[in-house]
């Protein structure tokens, strides 16, 4: 979307998303949490609400005509997610929960049954805690030891640390494409490529990154990549496991049931081929199907065009913040997309977020659900504001002056 | 704004810049700690009891403004009273914030200002907390007792 100068017409894009009519508070929405979950864009909302009233039935198993569509409408949005990721091939596209279930599903399938007590996990200190409790787990399963890069002063891995650690011990290497605290963005090709040159496999967490970055996992040569629907405009419930065909077929099934078996007798199971073997059970059609849409609209606006017109709203936000007095931003590596996190002098985020709200701006204050990033730079919490396709320099404009009042009501 | 006005009143706003009975008690009778899974923010609370008396609160932690303030007229409220006597203030204070009205409910005072906290219902743990350490406090010295 954009005009005829060929620059991004962010009103027309912010036109397609419905809330943005919504009041807070007597004030129009200023929308500034992406970061959690980003709004939805009305063909999402429509395609979902359609498919309710015009399709809807089960996949994969009725011969008749609504369970032909509704298949065809939830194999079409894997194709989607297929041709997003560049993956080879739809044996590699795996419907889930969200990033957090890809995740799980990885460490307890593809990690567990190769651990053995000693050997290594290697993530970062940034991760989000969906991409540090699922190894907790299987390395207390396992007795495996969990390792962790360290980062600087500006939210940057320390990548000599990273190749210090990474040994004939480590089974799996895990990172944040994009951090959801810092806004990182992780050298995530050369991880990958230092870890393959020792045999490594690597999980790279794209819940930030798939919608702020263009992604081809075939050019990263990534084994696992994982994402959450929610946070590419599409609706909450659904995410994505990418897994390359190699690794998926040797890795046993994560949950068992319907749908992910070819034949079932009591004296041996015999499990579907991919990517159904791991999707156990009724599937969230409609979220899948949105997701689908929201990927269209992506595409629509185009990634590339995307990431553009955010990285100017993350240094504007940065310039204008970095300008007063008492803020400090969190977060200051050489690339970052999406966000801006900071805190106050004398103001905790969640007085913050409170006030803020009261003029309509909505931001995220908290650890978000990254403690030792928190930890890290001795803070409890920041306030942070998520970026996406469709925010605004007033919006940051907008938070600016609200934070000023913030200084003034706690000075 | 009014609405903020409402929430952060100038009493509020003081406490939190100047907290009172600020910082870890030597030998304190009891001690708790308390934390907010939500946000993050830790409090400790130190007691000293004497004959059933507390005699002295203090707290130290890393809160916002309402949990703070709140902390730090709690310790105000809470010196010099018995310990039947504070259990009823907590449990008088934690009844206004939820909207719950006993019989038993003593009068707030001071403690009255918090109450604008209600309308912002994510916001209710951060004025508790201090309060629900104080209590793990209190009964940790009782079972301290009970034990002997
Ligand atoms: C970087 C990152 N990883 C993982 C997640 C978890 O996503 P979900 O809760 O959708 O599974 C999030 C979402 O907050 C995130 O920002």
């Amino acid at each position: 979307m954009s005009d005829s100068q060929g620059t991004y017409d962010v009103e027309a894009v912010r036109s397609r998303f419905p809330i943005f009519s919504r009041e807070v508070h007597g004030k129009p929405l200023c929308y500034l949490d992406s970061g959690a979950s980003a709004q939805q864009p009305d063909v999402v909302i429509d395609t979902v609400s359609q498919l309710h009233s015009d399709q809807y039935s089960n996949v994969h198993r009725g011969v008749h005509t609504l369970s032909m569509e509704s298949t065809q409408l939830y194999d079409g949005a894997r194709e989607k997610v297929r041709a997003y990721l560049n993956a080879n091939s739809l044996k590699e596209i795996i419907f889930t929960r969200g990033a957090t279930e890809s995740v799980n599903l990885v460490a307890q399938s593809y990690a567990r049954p190769k651990l053995q007590a000693g050997d290594e996990i290697l993530i970062t200190h940034m991760e989000h805690h969906s991409n540090i409790v699922p190894w907790q787990l299987v390395c207390e399963q396992t007795g495996a030891v969990l390792k962790v890069v360290p980062i600087n002063d500006r939210g940057e891995l320390e990548m000599d640390a990273f190749y210090e650690l990474l040994s004939e011990r480590t089974k799996l290497v895990g990172l944040v494409h994009i951090s959801n605290a810092l806004g990182t963005v992780n050298p995530i090709e050369e991880v990958i490529e230092s870890a393959h040159a020792k045999g490594i496999p690597v999980l790279v967490d794209g819940a930030q990154g798939a919608p702020h970055a263009p992604v081809d996992v075939q050019a990263l040569d990534v084994d696992f990549y994982v994402f959450s629907g929610h946070k590419l405009y599409g609706p909450t419930g659904i995410g994505v496991l990418y897994g390359k065909e190699s690794l998926l077929e040797a890795m046993p099934p994560y949950q068992g049931g319907g749908d992910m078996i070819l034949s079932v007798r009591f004296e041996g199971t015999e499990y579907n081929t991919l990517p159904y073997r791991f999707e156990a059970g009724t599937p969230n059609i409609s979220g899948a199907v949105g997701l689908g849409r929201a990927i269209d609209f992506v595409n629509e606006i185009g990634i590339e065009a995307i990431a553009v017109h955010e990285d100017a709203l993350v240094a504007y936000a940065t310039e204008q913040l970095s300008a007063i007095e008492e803020v400090t931003i969190i977060g200051t590596a050489e690339h970052r997309a999406g966000l801006v996190s900071f805190v106050i002098e004398g103001v905790h985020p969640h007085d913050i977020g409170t006030m803020l709200d009261s003029y309509g701006i909505a931001i995220r204050a908290g650890h978000h659900c990254a403690q030792p990033v928190m930890e890290r730079f001795g803070i409890a919490a920041t306030a942070r504001a998520s970026f996406g396709m469709y925010s605004t320099r007033e919006e940051v404009d907008r938070l600016v002056d609200a934070v000023k009042k913030v200084i003034g009501m706690f000075a | 704004m009014d609405g903020m006005r409402e929430l952060y009143q100038q009493v509020i706003l003081d406490h939190n810049k100047n907290p009172r009975n600020y910082g870890a008690m030597e030998n304190p009778d009891s001690f708790a700690h308390g934390n907010n899974p939500l946000c993050g923010d830790t409090i400790d609370v130190f007691l000293r009891i004497g004959n059933g008396i507390v005699e002295a609160v203090q707290f130290e932690g890393a809160g916002c403004a309402i949990c703070t303030s709140s902390a730090s007229m709690m310790t105000e409220a809470l010196t010099g009273k018995s310990e039947a006597e504070a259990e009823a203030l907590f449990k008088s204070f934690h009844h206004a914030l939820t909207d719950v009205a006993e019989p038993d409910d003593v009068p707030l005072g001071k403690l009255a200002v918090l109450l604008g906290v209600k309308d912002y219902p994510v916001r209710v743990k951060c004025a508790t907390l201090a309060w629900h350490t104080f209590e793990a406090a209190l009964k940790r010295v009782k079972n301290d007792v009970s034990t002997e």
